[in-house]
């Protein structure tokens, strides 16, 4: 079983978030980069099939050279190599054509992907590369096993969860659940050490065109001051949510 | 330009959110000069419902495969049927999943997490969030759009209009769902859904433990509210994952958001800054959650709460 997962480097959740002078883009200054967190339970989830079914874990990472060092961290957990789609990650049609190349052209069973990025939360990436590929597409994945060439998930629906089957290959979207958050893996000198000798391939990107542009970013408005209360004056608040802020 | 959208429903019942995304879809339509067109799959639910969010149209359509929610087939059912430059998809777990693939069926471009009603329709430019709520990023689409509304961002306005429902067939069989449903399990009847919820109760390790929840539920159910705790919480295990709010859990935009023993990390308020309202009651008068929230106490949750559920008692009538 071959599998490729796709990981986004995104901004540490603890970053504060900045744009350029010009409001056009992200301003990356002084910033920590992470393997995005809903990737990260993917990644680990591959790695546990790894082990039990001697799967292989491939990591594609669409980037310049500055995101090896998120890509080391997840060989370091335990994928077996990496493929750097050699590009800046400027849309997501852009990010999923040339992820649904390299899946195509490896021939990996399973395709996994996060839910969505903590930064661009776009969130489109998965199925974009599920209606590429043509394949079946299960999102936000809180439970998978593979028998054969068929993938056992449970997916959150709204209110509650569902079992599903999906004949492989499939494009699966994991998040929060997907594994036991206390048995996510942090790498260990080992794994660090062997990460060093793991292939990146760098690969030229595929080009594609898109019409949507991006005409700037802003913060959202601040709140304001906050209005305490006494705490031996508690109706005072629940008069305040009724008769002024209308919400109760 | 003609405004389609995909008016979501549950056991035959709009939901929230695609009445919602009806009454954005009519937002549009007013100022771009034209009408919408909704879209339902085997809803028994009177169309009625939808005239009065804003829909002139609603198709009807009525197929065992789409009983079952597959992201091909829904994408296939829905691209046969919207011929128009604007698709409105509300941003619930299956909206935001087919939303792309319908994307592609289209030919549209994909913005998703859309806030707001756009700003000028040729280019479409429209605000969606970004990281996490931390920042809003505009774009400007050219040629078709498909978009996904965040629940609870716009708002179910009631604009009715005169409307007419038609019947309408797809080309979907069983062999367009690519993935079979074999189980599912919904939370228990009467529960409210945390992403559709107008209020929500929150609370954090500042509960000492799950055994003190009890009064969460409590407050929450008086008011009509959702429950949802901060990470820490669903991480030891003394609340469900699925409650957790936050940039790793889910993101919320209730009217009221209420946070008991919380100090707002933040990544807690990535996830709830869209809320309208917030409310913090914590011990640590230098909790940060206190900076981002419009009404506050310092207290202890165990003093505090009771009293304000025997006030909103008082508020409610409720002996």
């Amino acid at each position: 079983m071959k599998i490729l997962v796709c990981i986004s480097s995104v901004p540490d959740t603890t970053a504060k978030i900045n744009f350029t002078g010009d409001g056009k883009s992200f301003d990356k200054n002084g910033v920590q980069f992470v393997i995005n967190p809903h990737d990260e339970f993917s990644l680990n989830k591959a790695v546990e099939l790894q082990e039990k079914a001697g799967a292989t874990v491939t990591i594609l990472t669409v980037g310049d050279a500055s995101v090896d060092a998120v890509m080391r961290k997840a060989l370091a957990i335990g994928a077996n190599d990496g493929i750097r789609i050699d590009a800046d990650a400027r849309d997501d049609f852009f990010v999923a054509t040339q992820i649904a190349k390299a899946a195509k052209e490896g021939g990996y069973d399973i395709v996994l992907t996060g839910k969505e990025s903590i930064d661009y939360n776009g969130g489109a990436v998965p199925g974009l590369v599920a209606g590429l590929l043509d394949y079946g597409f299960v999102n936000g994945c809180i439970g998978l096993e593979v028998e054969g060439s068929t993938a056992k998930a449970v997916r959150e629906i709204d209110g509650g969860k569902e079992n599903v089957e999906v004949a492989l290959p499939a494009v699966i979207a994991g998040q929060k659940g997907l594994v036991d958050e206390a048995a996510l893996r942090i790498p260990n000198m080992r794994g660090i050490m062997q990460a060093r000798s793991k292939q990146i391939t760098v690969v030229a990107p595929e080009a594609t065109s898109t019409s949507v542009e991006v005409v700037g970013y802003e913060k959202p408005a601040s709140r304001g001051n906050v209005t305490l209360v006494d705490k031996d004056n508690v109706a005072e608040l629940v008069r305040l949510l009724h008769e002024e802020a209308k919400a109760i | 330009m003609a405004i389609f959208v995909y008016a979501e429903s549950h056991d035959g019942k709009y939901k929230k959110a695609g009445l919602e995304a009806v009454a954005y879809a009519k937002a549009i339509a007013d100022v771009a000069g034209d009408t919408v067109t909704a879209i339902a799959f085997n809803v028994t639910d009177s169309s009625e419902e939808l005239y009065k969010y804003g829909a002139t149209k609603v198709l009807k359509v009525e197929n065992s495969t789409l009983k079952n929610f597959d992201a091909n087939a829904y994408a296939k059912a829905v691209a046969e049927l919207a011929a128009g430059e604007v698709v409105v998809v509300p941003s619930t777990n299956d909206g935001a999943s087919f939303a792309p693939l319908l994307a592609l069926k289209l030919g549209a471009s994909l913005v998703t997490n859309v806030e707001k009603a756009p700003t000028t329709f040729a280019p479409f430019t429209v605000a969606r969030k970004a990281f996490s709520g931390k920042g809003i990023e505009t774009v400007a689409v050219t040629g078709k759009a498909v978009i996904t509304l965040l629940q609870n961002s716009f708002g179910a306005k009631e604009n009715a209009v005169a409307g007419s429902e038609e019947s309408v067939s797809v080309s979907i069989s069983d062999a367009d769902a690519k993935v079979k449903v074999t189980g599912v399990e919904v939370a228990q009847t009467g529960a409210i859904d945390l992403k559709e919820a107008e209020i929500v109760v929150s609370a954090g390790r500042g509960l000492k433990g799950p055994e003190n929840w009890g009064m969460i539920e409590e407050l929450a159910q008086l008011l009509g509210a959702a429950t949802a705790s901060s990470k820490p919480v669903a991480d030891i295990g003394w609340r469900p994952h699925a409650e957790h709010v936050g940039q790793t859990g889910k993101a919320i935009a209730p009217n009221l958001y209420i946070a008991i023993g919380i100090s707002g990390a933040i990544q807690h308020l990535a996830g709830v800054n869209g809320s309208k309202t917030i409310v913090v009651i914590n011990n640590d008068a230098e909790a940060p959650f206190f900076k981002a929230a419009d009404y506050g106490i310092v207290g202890d949750a165990f003093e505090v709460v009771p009293k304000l559920i025997e006030e909103v008692k008082k508020l409610k009538g409720v002996a």
